[in-house]
């Protein structure tokens, strides 16, 4: 076996996070492009807005402390639903068509790391996930009178943060259990619409039996809406930070990471 | 198994004017990839049984069989995408199975099925490959040697499926590498497209790139490939220059015409009718290993008669028989 020796030097790559910067800025592209990731996951949670806040808008909703109105109550619970859909649904969908496509095999044939693919989607998810909260409580605030945070915003942005990664992670961790593109759909479906109805997003949760608050207590979008929740109430007193929602948040995005790397594929799985 | 022979580039004349000098880029003996007693299974199944193979800088190897005969199980494994039940493997002096980011800097692929980017233009998509690599070429000179500037605009998911390609081809290309996989890259081209397909392959050649192709396709074999090499079941059957293949340097001409009207095997003098093999369609087809005495023979029986035999072939073996036969053998 003859030695190889390479005919002409190559110039060093670009650092880490200029990569990162580089996929972020090709993947949000190609997002903003893609006309039913803008509807889903930037239309739809408006849309809910509007839709809940007409039906239910003149009501309250008693929470910690005491009573507030209906469109102060939906905004947190829609701000979690705009994260979850940008980070968990839509990231679910479009990495398994990649995925299936080959187009994550294709890039894997290059020098770029794995984990700067997975970091660039994540960035383009988180962002998404905090446009659309902006987005919302701009709409709640101005057209419904929903109450504005002031003192608790940083708390509202680290959940917002802190939901957005782990149901990122959570999400690398579902697209390992999808086989083909056409299942992505519906299994995202089945995983979170029956979430969001039992999480207070849709339906405030003081109508909800004990039962199913215990079921929903134990996943997280519960603790998503919870933790918002917490920094939107004008009840509130203190900073906001809810650190047993997030806790409970952070520990469900570790098992996703977990379960993400343990058996996340390049490769497509359907063929 | 191979010994570092280097052949005249066994391609019509059209090609090697694509190549151009392309044959002085070539370092006798260099191996590019080096393969020794390779197995790959999938659970029970053994998909590549113990192969041998060696590339060179520099030229075209092409790698033929039939479906499931383990090609691109073989190139995954060269690609550094699986890993190998037993022997030795070396991709640029590098173990594929602990490739690292520097070693895909160098080495460029075609898969044999990947989308393209469907919501990127063809110009932002090789902009974003591009910057995955430290040396990259200029993006519009791509975009130019594979003739899709009237396309660079247009998105990825509204290309046709030959426009597809030919991105996959300038993908495989951003990176400048030394080694590139082709994996069936013409399947689905029309005749056009795919001679425009050989030409800029015959033209990477001449940057001195090394290629890998894997092919269904005889002519492209025989018109792209320094040597070929056949894979059937998970062994290799065949292996040599286009001409040497399979003994075809060695075969039998065949001489071939159609029978004139109402004459059949029956009339043909004894020497002929004994170098006859086949009738097929009203054809005749004879086997000689001395072709231009069978034909004197052949000219004076028809002369006798008046016939004309207008339309009388004399021809090798083609590659596709050779390898019909190499293949099949192995079943």
């Amino acid at each position: 076996m003859s030695v190889y020796t390479a005919p002409h030097p190559r110039s060093p790559r670009r650092p880490a996070h200029a990569l990162v910067a580089h996929q972020v800025r090709y993947d949000g592209l190609a997002f903003l492009r893609n006309r039913q990731s803008r509807f889903f996951t930037l239309a739809l949670p408006v849309l809910f807005l509007v839709i809940l806040c007409a039906i239910f808008g003149n009501g309250t909703v008693r929470v910690a402390g005491g009573e507030i109105k209906e469109s102060t109550y939906y905004v947190p619970g829609l701000v979690a639903y705009g994260v979850i859909s940008a980070s968990f649904m839509n990231l679910v969908i479009s990495v398994t068509a990649q995925r299936e496509s080959g187009i994550l095999k294709r890039r894997r044939s290059t020098p770029v790391p794995a984990w700067v693919l997975i970091a660039g989607r994540s960035v383009v998810a988180v962002g998404t996930g905090a446009a659309i909260a902006v987005i919302l409580m701009l709409i709640g605030a101005v057209v419904y009178g929903a109450t504005v945070p002031g003192r608790t915003i940083p708390a509202i942005c680290v959940s917002i943060a802190v939901g957005a990664i782990t149901f990122c992670a959570l999400g690398f961790a579902l697209v390992t259990a999808i086989k083909s593109a056409d299942s992505a759909q519906p299994v995202i479906q089945l995983v979170t619409l029956p979430l969001l109805f039992i999480s207070g997003v849709f339906v405030p949760s003081d109508v909800m039996p004990r039962w199913l608050l215990d079921v929903s207590n134990f996943f997280p979008v519960r603790h998503l809406q919870q933790a918002l929740l917490k920094g939107f109430n004008p009840h509130t007193v203190g900073a906001g930070f809810a650190w047993h929602d997030l806790l409970i948040l952070a520990i469900w995005g570790a098992v996703g990471l977990a379960i993400a790397i343990w058996r996340f594929s390049w490769k497509p799985r359907a063929r | 198994m191979a010994t570092g022979f280097q052949t005249e580039r066994a391609v019509p004349a059209t090609a090697r004017s694509a190549a151009g000098q392309g044959d002085g880029h070539r370092v006798a003996g260099e191996t590019v990839i080096s393969a020794c007693g390779l197995r790959i299974c999938y659970g029970d199944f053994e998909a590549v049984r113990g192969i041998d193979l060696d590339v060179y800088r520099g030229e075209v190897f092409a790698f033929l069989g039939p479906n499931g005969a383990g090609k691109t199980t073989t190139v995954e494994l060269l690609e550094g995408y699986l890993k190998r039940t037993a022997g030795e493997v070396s991709v640029l002096g590098v173990d594929p199975e602990h490739a690292d980011a520097d070693w895909r800097e160098r080495v460029g692929v075609v898969l044999q099925e990947s989308a393209v980017e469907p919501d990127l233009t063809v110009r932002e998509c090789l902009k974003l490959y591009a910057g995955y690599y430290g040396s990259s070429r200029p993006v519009d000179e791509l975009i130019e040697l594979v003739g899709l500037k009237e396309k660079a605009d247009v998105l990825g998911g509204q290309l046709s499926g030959g426009q597809r390609r030919r991105l996959d081809v300038a993908l495989a290309l951003v990176g400048d590498p030394e080694l590139i996989f082709l994996d069936e890259p013409t399947t689905g081209f029309d005749p056009s497209a795919r001679r425009a397909a050989w030409e800029m392959i015959g033209g990477l050649q001449a940057l001195g790139k090394t290629i890998f192709l894997t092919t269904h396709y005889m002519e492209e074999a025989e018109y792209l490939a320094d040597r070929i090499c056949v894979l059937a079941a998970g062994r290799i059957v065949g292996e040599g220059t286009p001409q040497t293949l399979g003994g075809r340097d060695r075969a039998r001409s065949e001489i071939s015409f159609t029978w004139p009207a109402g004459v059949g095997r029956a009339d043909l003098p004894p020497v002929l009718l004994a170098a006859v093999s086949t009738e097929h369609r009203g054809r005749a087809e004879l086997q000689t290993a001395a072709p231009m005495e069978l034909l004197g023979t052949l000219a004076a029986w028809a002369q006798e008669h008046g016939y004309a035999l207008d339309d009388i072939e004399v021809h090798r073996p083609t590659l596709e028989k050779i390898y019909l036969e190499l293949t099949e053998a192995s079943r």
